[in-house]
């Protein structure tokens, strides 16, 4: 390093490699093709934070993703009013499956008791599994993460979901079942 | 009368300086993780509210990453010779 000064470099100039100590007692190969450690410190972390940069535009898409999604979702409107089932057809705690309110919308319908009905969505609120009925248990279970929904509330129970299903709203006219919207919920 | 040349930093103090933005930086983009999960988690359970609020908030915070990452090159620039 003293040679180096005495050559007029500025300290800028000089290398200063990853143990700190002078050039000239260095191993030939570092001699001949010097790292310059503040230098290579510098260059990654700014490589670093460049990435950090792009990651953060990347979250800011998704957010920006989220209000078009939210923006279509108002534009498709109310979901239409659908028959499911008559009251005949699916007997005291049993389930029917159903779509709504478009076929890429699996349901279910159960029958709590004579007169009580209630449906959900059947994708698990974890991760979209189909989650099944098991009314003996009073619960809805995920197969996929040991999830269980409650059955007369879709509230998660175990596992783990923690949004409760997604309840389809339903009215009775007559002897007949209709589905009239969906209600999401964060609890 | 013209000003002054500014001195260039030195290699010690840039590496300073970029790792007090790093830190801002990363705090910033795990704030903007959290808003997302956040945000996605409220839109999927039905509240559409904060959907717009969170989206520039975000923004917010990408227009800081942004501006630091430009003053960094800025600095970079000056160490260079250039202007």
């Amino acid at each position: 390093m003293a040679d180096l000064n005495s050559r007029g470099m500025s300290r800028e100039q000089i290398s200063i490699p990853p143990d700190g100590a002078p050039l000239d007692v260095q191993p030939a190969w570092r001699q001949d093709f010097p790292i310059d450690w503040p230098q290579d410190l510098y260059v990654e972390r700014r490589d670093f934070m460049k990435f950090m940069v792009l990651t953060s535009a990347a979250f800011t898409l998704g957010q920006v993703c989220i209000g078009l999604q939210n923006w279509y979702r108002k534009q498709t409107g109310q979901p239409p009013v659908r028959r499911i089932a008559s009251v005949d057809d699916i007997a005291v705690g049993a389930a029917i499956g159903f779509a709504y309110p478009d076929e890429h919308e699996p349901c279910l319908l159960v029958r709590l008791t004579t007169n009580e009905f209630v449906a959900f969505g059947q994708k698990c609120t974890h991760l979209s599994c189909a989650v099944i009925p098991q009314p003996a248990e009073g619960s809805f279970y995920c197969p996929c993460h040991e999830g269980r929904f409650d059955l007369r509330t879709g509230v998660p129970i175990a596992g783990p979901p923690r949004r409760p299903l997604t309840r389809v709203v339903l009215e009775r006219r007559g002897q007949d079942i209709y589905a009239v919207g969906v209600e999401e919920r964060t609890t | 009368m013209s000003a002054p040349a500014r001195r260039p930093f030195s290699r010690e103090q840039r590496l300073t300086i970029i790792q007090g933005m790093l830190v801002f930086v990363l705090i910033v983009v795990v704030l903007q993780l959290w808003l997302l999960t956040a945000t996605m988690n409220a839109w999927l359970g039905g509240d559409e509210s904060i959907v717009w609020p969170a989206a520039a908030a975000s923004a917010a915070g990408l227009a800081l990453n942004v501006g630091l990452f430009l003053y960094l090159t800025r600095l970079e620039r000056t160490r260079s010779g250039g202007s």
